[in-house]
C-alpha cells in the first residue's frame, strides 16, 4: 500500500491542481493577515472559508482522480496487488497530499507572521487538524461514490449533493425543525444533530475554542458545556475519527466486490 | 496445466455475459481467444487476472485456485486493451515504479532498443502517441519473466516495423516455453502466431482446437473466411 501510496502522492503533487490549491490557501493566509493585522481574528475568518471550501474541495478531487486514474487502477490491478492496498493507497495519496497544501499554504504566512509568538497557535492548529479531519472525511465520501458509480456525470453529481446537503441543506433542515419544535427541550436534539454533520461539528468545535461562544446566547451556553470540556472535547474528535473511517470501511469493501 | 476454467458464470446487470465457460490452457503453446465484440473474451481475461469476479464457476492458474488471492498475478504479464497510464509522470520513470511495483527482477533495456524508445524515456506520458503509449504498454508487459502472458488486442495502433518485432517477441517467448493467450480482430496476425484457437460466441466456447482443424470442420481454404463461416459448423466444440 505504502508504495501506491507513494506514487499517487508523487503523481499529485506534481499537478497543477495541487499548486493552484496550494497557492489560493497562501494567498488567503496572506491577505487575511494583512486585512486583519491580528492573527486570532484571522483564524474566525479563515475558520468560515475552511469549512465550506475544504469538503468541496476534497469532494471534487476525490472524484475526479479516482474517475480519471481508472485506467491506471485497472494497470494495478492486473499487477500481484491487493486491490485494497490499491484503493487506499491512492485515497491516502489524495487526501494527504490536499491536507499538505492546506497546511503547508496556510501554515507559511501564519508562521511568518509570528504565530509561534501569539496566543492564538491552539486555536490555529485546531483551525488545521479539522481541516484535515474534513479533508480525508469528504475524500473518503467521494471515492465510496465514485467507485459505487460507473457513470462518471452521476458520480460527480452525488458527490456534489451530498456536499451541498452537508454544507447547507442541512443546517437549513436543522433550524427549521428546531422552529417547528420550539415548544420541546431541544437541548440533546441540537446536540446530537450537530455532532452527527461532520461540516457543523468542525464548525462548534472551532467556534467554542476561540471563545466567542457568548455570541451563540443561550444555546451555546449548552453547546460551551457539552463541547467546551475535555470529554466533549474528546467526543467530537472520537465523532470526526469515526466519520473519517467509516467511509474507509465502506471504500474497502466496496472495492472487494467490484468488477473492472 | 497453466488455466484451468471450470463452469464459469458472469453476469453484469441483466446481460449474461458468460455461461458456463469450460477451458483448459495447456502450457507452453500460444491461444488465440476469437469471437465477435460483445461475446465475452475480456471479461474472461479479467476473471482469470480476477479483475472481474465470477457469479459461478472456479479458475485455476498454475494449479491453484484464484479466489481471494493475489499473489498468483506474479506469473502473469498482462497487457491491457487501452494504455492509459497517468499523465504526469515520465516513460522512465513508469517503468521504474511498475518494477518496483511487482518487486521482481525485470530487464527493459533490450525492449526499449527493440522498439525504439530511447528518444521518448523522458517524455511525459500524455505527450505521446497512441502507437508509443502501446510500445511503451507492451515494454511493460515482456519484461518481466513469468510463465503466462495475457495480450489483449496487442496490435493496436502499431506501426508495421513494430508489428514484426511484436510478432518476433512472441515466438522468442513461446521458445521459452511460456503459455501466451491473445485476444485480436487481426485474422492475418492470428493466423501467423495462434497454435490454438478458442471461439467465443454468446459467452460459451463454440470452438476450440488448431487452425488446420478449423480449416478441415468449415471446408474452407482461407482461415479468415473460416473464422466468418464458424458459425456454420453444427456441433460445439
Amino acid at each position: 500500500m505504502l508504495k501506491i501510496l507513494k506514487y499517487s502522492f508523487y503523481d499529485l503533487i506534481r499537478s497543477r491542481w495541487s499548486y493552484v490549491y496550494f497557492l489560493f490557501y497562501l494567498a488567503l493566509g496572506f491577505v487575511l493577515l494583512f486585512l486583519n493585522n491580528d492573527v486570532s481574528k484571522a483564524v474566525i475568518t479563515l475558520m468560515n472559508v475552511i469549512i465550506v471550501l475544504v469538503p468541496l474541495i476534497g469532494t471534487i478531487f476525490g472524484v475526479m482522480y479516482y474517475y480519471n486514474s481508472r485506467e491506471f487502477t485497472e494497470l494495478l490491478l492486473a499487477q500481484p496487488i491487493n486491490r485494497r492496498s490499491i484503493f487506499m493507497g491512492q485515497y491516502f495519496g489524495v487526501a494527504g497530499s490536499l491536507t499538505m497544501s492546506l497546511a503547508l499554504g496556510l501554515g507559511i504566512p501564519f508562521v511568518l507572521y509570528g504565530l509561534l509568538r501569539s496566543n492564538a497557535i491552539f486555536d490555529f492548529s485546531l483551525l488545521l487538524v479539522t481541516g484535515a479531519f474534513l479533508t480525508f472525511i469528504f475524500v473518503g465520501l467521494s471515492f465510496v461514490i465514485a467507485i459505487s458509480n460507473e457513470n462518471k456525470i452521476k458520480g460527480f453529481g452525488y458527490a456534489v449533493l451530498l456536499w451541498l446537503f452537508l454544507a447547507v441543506v442541512y443546517d437549513g433542515l436543522f433550524l427549521m425543525s428546531l422552529i417547528v419544535f420550539e415548544e420541546y427541550p431541544l437541548d440533546t436534539f441540537s446536540l446530537v444533530a450537530t455532532a452527527l454533520n461532520p461540516i457543523d461539528l468542525s464548525r462548534i468545535l472551532i467556534l467554542l475554542k476561540l471563545d466567542i461562544s457568548a455570541l451563540l446566547g443561550y444555546t451555546g451556553a449548552i453547546f460551551k458545556k457539552f463541547f467546551g470540556t475535555d470529554l466533549g472535547f474528546l467526543v467530537s474528535m472520537a465523532i470526526l475519527l469515526l466519520w473519517t473511517v467509516l467511509p474507509i470501511l465502506g471504500l474497502g469493501h466496496k472495492a472487494k466486490r467490484k468488477d473492472f | 496445466m497453466t488455466i484451468e476454467i471450470e463452469d464459469l458464470h458472469k453476469k453484469f446487470g441483466k446481460n449474461q455475459v458468460l455461461k458456463g465457460v469450460d477451458l483448459t490452457i495447456d502450457e507452453g503453446h500460444i491461444y488465440a481467444i476469437l469471437g465477435p465484440n460483445g461475446s465475452g473474451k475480456t471479461t474472461l481475461i479479467k476473471s482469470i487476472l480476477g479483475m472481474v469476479i465470477p457469479n459461478k464457476g472456479q479458475i485455476m492458474v498454475l494449479e491453484k485456485p484464484i479466489k481471494k488471492d493475489w499473489k498468483y498475478r506474479k506469473q502473469i504479464n498482462y497487457l491491457p486493451q487501452i494504455a492509459n497510464f497517468p499523465p504526469n509522470i515520465k516513460v522512465k520513470e513508469l517503468i521504474h515504479m511498475i518494477k518496483d511495483l511487482r518487486n521482481s527482477v525485470a530487464d527493459e533495456t533490450e525492449l526499449i532498443t527493440l522498439f525504439g524508445l530511447e528518444p521518448f524515456l523522458n517524455k511525459k506520458l500524455s505527450t505521446l502517441s497512441g502507437g508509443t503509449k502501446q510500445k511503451v504498454n507492451i515494454v511493460l508487459t515482456f519484461m518481466f519473466d513469468s510463465p503466462l502472458i495475457i495480450l489483449d488486442e496487442p496490435t493496436t495502433g502499431l506501426d508495421p516495423k513494430a508489428l514484426i518485432r511484436l510478432k518476433e517477441l512472441i515466438q522468442k517467448e513461446k521458445a521459452q516455453g511460456k503459455t501466451i493467450l491473445i485476444t485480436s480482430h487481426i485474422m492475418q496476425f492470428v493466423e501467423e502466431v495462434a497454435d490454438e484457437i478458442v471461439y467465443l460466441l454468446e459467452g460459451e466456447i463454440y470452438f476450440k482446437g488448431s487452425i488446420e482443424t478449423l480449416l478441415e470442420q468449415t471446408e474452407q481454404t482461407n482461415f479468415e473466411h473460416a473464422i466468418a463461416a464458424i458459425t456454420t459448423i453444427g456441433s460445439h466444440a
